[in-house]
């Protein structure tokens, strides 16, 4: 099952050649190079301040809104290059969603926080916005919690169900891939077993990379990991390798629990 | 005695001291009030309230002030609000955090302390004189404007600073572009700060008299303002004139008009701090 499964050829979603990242003088990414599949979950873990968030956050370019960071080398989304002056960060952002560590909704209603996203690519048939608003719901897994109640305040919903309300808001544009800053890290256990199924679910039509803090759900939910350390790249490999066989004494170090 | 007895007495007199100090601004607060009350309010009347000034005492109304008053606050806040959120807009979304930006808010922050005179003399300038609106509305209102777009643009920075980092971020993830970001989350999330900020802007302006003789408004104004070119009168204004008066009945005449004001005055503010609680409200839920 699971040879059949990494067997799989699983089509090339993002690569990443010689990135580096630096936060005015301070360097937090070196020479990063590494092939993301498509719809598959790629884990990203490490212990704090190793970069792993600065990584993902190059690939919709959050990075731009500090005024101190730079970035060097290349992304390829798809074979396109997404870094440099001349890429159309919204375009990108569109179809690159993100989830992010700390759930955000909007103080406005869980309706207008799915059909934010919609609204703002200029979509104004209210038929085709309600569609997506169930749609993207279902998708997330909370239609069934919210159904009675989708003009009430998104910020008065549960913790773990304002983080898959924030989930669905990012599907609502249809993006192919799904960014997550350690999604699940505010939550309860039973919220975050409900986020980990979901992202098993999700991994069928987008690709997922993750960061997480806790070992034990990269190795639940991902199919690849990536652990960083002082903003090297330790080691990628299969999940199951990374977790069970790693290359790296410091690799191993750290998912046996030894440092971080 | 022990050292930290002698810290115990230490603590009570300043205490007291401090309570001293409370005890007299209160004290101080409410003998105007209360003077003001009962000297003015044996005037209240419907009489006074929709009169026009009067050579008799007992026979002048506030209605030409009261309008004018209301037609300056109104279309101060029309002129000022905009302009003075967009501003801030400008400094805390968009400057970069230059030398150039620090100096800009440096003197923003100075300009907030100038003595309203001082706009009086810029208003009779550019506006009366150069513009030459008169002594209008207009310009009254455009003075005031200048005198309280300081004020609005550093309380709007504030709310503006307030909105999480969180909204910004989702909204910009989504695929918005910085405006949309500004316009549809960064605003009406700061709009509640801003009316708090721009209602006791407005209080402050609407109190202001030296800027208004300055300019030139009238004391005695029997009509009330019917567009903004029209001369007017404001409450503040009406007050100084009765009180420059010799005749004593003008002085409760005076007293009456500043009652007015004052109640005025409670109302806005108390408006503020309702939107405030209101606000408040909203974030601590969930």
């Amino acid at each position: 099952m699971v040879t059949a499964q990494t067997q799989e050829a699983h089509e090339l979603c993002i690569s990443v050649k010689n990135l580096s990242v630096f936060y005015g003088d301070n360097q937090a990414l070196f020479d990063i190079s590494m092939d993301i599949p498509e719809k598959e979950v790629t884990a990203l873990i490490g212990p704090s301040g190793c970069g792993k968030s600065t990584f993902l956050r190059c690939f919709n370019r959050m990075n731009d809104l500090i005024p101190s960071a730079r970035v060097e080398g290349e992304i390829l989304l798809k074979g396109n290059q997404i870094l440099g002056n001349s890429v159309d960060v919204v375009t990108l952002r569109k179809r690159v969603g993100m989830v992010f560590q700390r759930s955000n909704p909007f103080p406005k209603s869980i309706f207008e926080n799915v059909a934010y996203g919609p609204k703002i690519h200029g979509l104004r048939d209210r038929n085709k916005i309600e569609e997506i608003v169930e749609d993207s719901l279902k998708k997330a897994d909370l239609w069934n919690e919210v159904k009675d109640r989708l003009h009430t305040s998104g910020i008065g919903l549960s913790g773990g169900q304002q983080q898959r309300l924030c989930i669905a808001r990012a599907l609502a544009v249809e993006p192919q891939i799904l960014l997550m800053d350690e999604p699940a890290s505010a939550l309860d256990p039973r919220s975050t077993s409900k986020i980990e199924e979901l992202i098993g679910v999700l991994k069928e039509n987008y690709t997922i990379v993750i960061v997480t803090h806790n070992m034990q759900q990269a190795a639940r939910v991902s199919q690849k990991t990536a652990f960083f350390y002082e903003g090297y790249l330790i080691e990628y490999g299969e999940t199951e390798q990374v977790f069970q066989n790693p290359n790296e004494k410091q690799t191993e170090d750290y998912v046996t629990g030894r440092f971080g | 005695m022990k050292p930290h007895l002698a810290k115990k007495h230490a603590e009570k007199i300043f205490l007291g001291l401090a309570l001293t100090a409370l005890i007299l601004t209160i004290l101080f607060l409410f003998t105007l009030l209360w003077d003001v009350i009962s000297d003015g309010f044996p005037k209240i009347s419907g009489g006074f309230l929709s009169g026009y000034p009067s050579r008799k005492p007992s026979e002048a109304g506030i209605l030409p002030a009261l309008a004018g008053s209301a037609y300056l606050m109104a279309l101060t806040a029309i002129i000022a609000v905009p302009i003075g959120l967009f501003a801030a807009v400008y400094l805390e979304e968009y400057a970069n955090k230059s030398y150039l930006s620090r100096i800009l808010e440096l003197n923003i922050a100075n300009l907030a302390g100038v003595p309203s005179i001082i706009y009086g003399l810029l208003g009779l300038q550019l506006f009366v004189r150069f513009a030459d609106l008169g002594r209008s509305v207009a310009a009254g209102a455009l003075t005031l404007s200048l005198l309280i777009l300081p004020v609005i643009i550093i309380a709007s920075r504030e709310a503006l600073r307030q909105v999480p980092k969180g909204f910004r971020e989702a909204s910009l993830a989504l695929g918005a572009t910085k405006w949309q970001t500004v316009w549809n989350q960064v605003i009406p999330n700061a709009l509640p700060g801003v009316m708090t900020g721009c209602i006791l802007a407005l209080s402050r302006a609407i109190g202001e008299t030296a800027p208004l003789i300055c300019l030139g408004a009238l004391t005695y104004v029997a009509f009330v303002p019917d567009s903004v070119f029209s001369a007017f009168t404001a409450l503040p204004i009406q007050a100084f004139n009765w009180v420059s008066r010799p005749q004593a009945a003008f002085h409760e005449n005076a007293a009456g008009a500043i009652l007015v004001l004052l109640v005025l005055l409670v109302m806005l503010n108390s408006f503020a701090v309702f939107i405030r609680m209101k606000f408040q409200k909203q974030y601590t839920q969930g």
